[in-house]
């Protein structure tokens, strides 16, 4: 099950609307752990990559002050009916999630 | 203690490890992987810290242009739903700072060539104080701010 929810329409103006829910705990590392007292350790996504035909369209780099499942929407001209779209995310511990969805 | 720190640093060198092979087997290719995450602006504890760190100066010059949509009142400081547009021509990136939070950068994105100057997305909020969207455009900073009212905060307990 991948962590990322993506669509990717077109408009009648030519303008390509993304956007993207990803699955991401987003610990800041300041929230204590009820049961235990101890620190949840910072637990984030740091980079966003989101490309068009081998094109980036999108570099985001986040701190710990995004909102858990992360929710994020952009816009491009340029795409057309069926391309991909592709996007990959780190994290701070390195996990890595990529996922691809063609333009509507 | 020890065995903690064991733990965290082999569950990081495990994550590595799958990441290696990932790139190995051109599943993603070597510069999708984390480039250059700005640290030390991420860390800043102060708003003018935060920018300087991120562009190597602070001057800002103030703009109408940048529009910033967000609730006047936050009920929810962990979801605050932010979307930047501007109409400046040639935007590099557009950062969003939280003015009032303990680390006050809270994102920044770079734009291709034809993404438009837009971004949307959901940030937490520790306190009420400004959203400040810095836009950089042909070797200058533009920004703009709103005042968001946070009910409850949304950095920690």
């Amino acid at each position: 099950m991948s962590s990322i929810k993506m669509r990717a329409t077109l408009g009648e103006n030519g303008v390509t609307t993304v956007k993207v829910l990803i699955s991401h705990p987003m610990d800041t590392g300041l929230v204590k752990d009820k049961n235990t007292g101890k620190f949840i350790p910072a637990h984030f996504i740091q980079e966003v990559v989101c490309e068009h035909n081998g094109t980036r369209l999108l570099t985001a780099e986040w701190g710990t002050a995004i909102s858990k499942n992360p929710y994020l929407s952009f816009r491009f001209k340029g795409g057309k009916a069926g391309d991909a779209i592709k996007l990959n995310w780190v994290d701070n511990l390195g996990n890595s999630d990529s996922g691809e969805v063609a333009i509507q | 203690m020890t065995s903690m720190k064991r733990r965290t640093f082999l569950k990081g060198s495990l994550a590595t490890g799958a990441i290696g092979i990932a790139v190995g087997a051109g599943l993603i290719t070597p510069r999708m992987v984390l480039a250059a995450w700005p640290k030390a602006a991420f860390d800043s504890k102060s708003v003018d810290g935060a920018i300087d760190s991120l562009f190597g100066k602070s001057t800002l010059t103030g703009s109408d242009k940048i529009k910033i949509k967000a609730p006047d009142i936050a009920e929810n400081g962990a979801v605050v739903p932010i979307s930047i547009e501007t109409d400046i021509d040639g935007v590099e990136s557009i950062s969003l700072i939280a003015e009032n939070n303990a680390t006050p950068l809270t994102s920044s994105f770079v734009l291709g060539k034809g993404t438009l100057a837009y971004i949307a997305t959901r940030i937490k909020m520790g306190k009420t104080g400004n959203v400040i969207a810095v836009v950089k455009a042909g070797n200058k900073l533009y920004s703009a701010s709103k005042e968001v009212k946070v009910t409850i905060g949304g950095c920690g307990g």
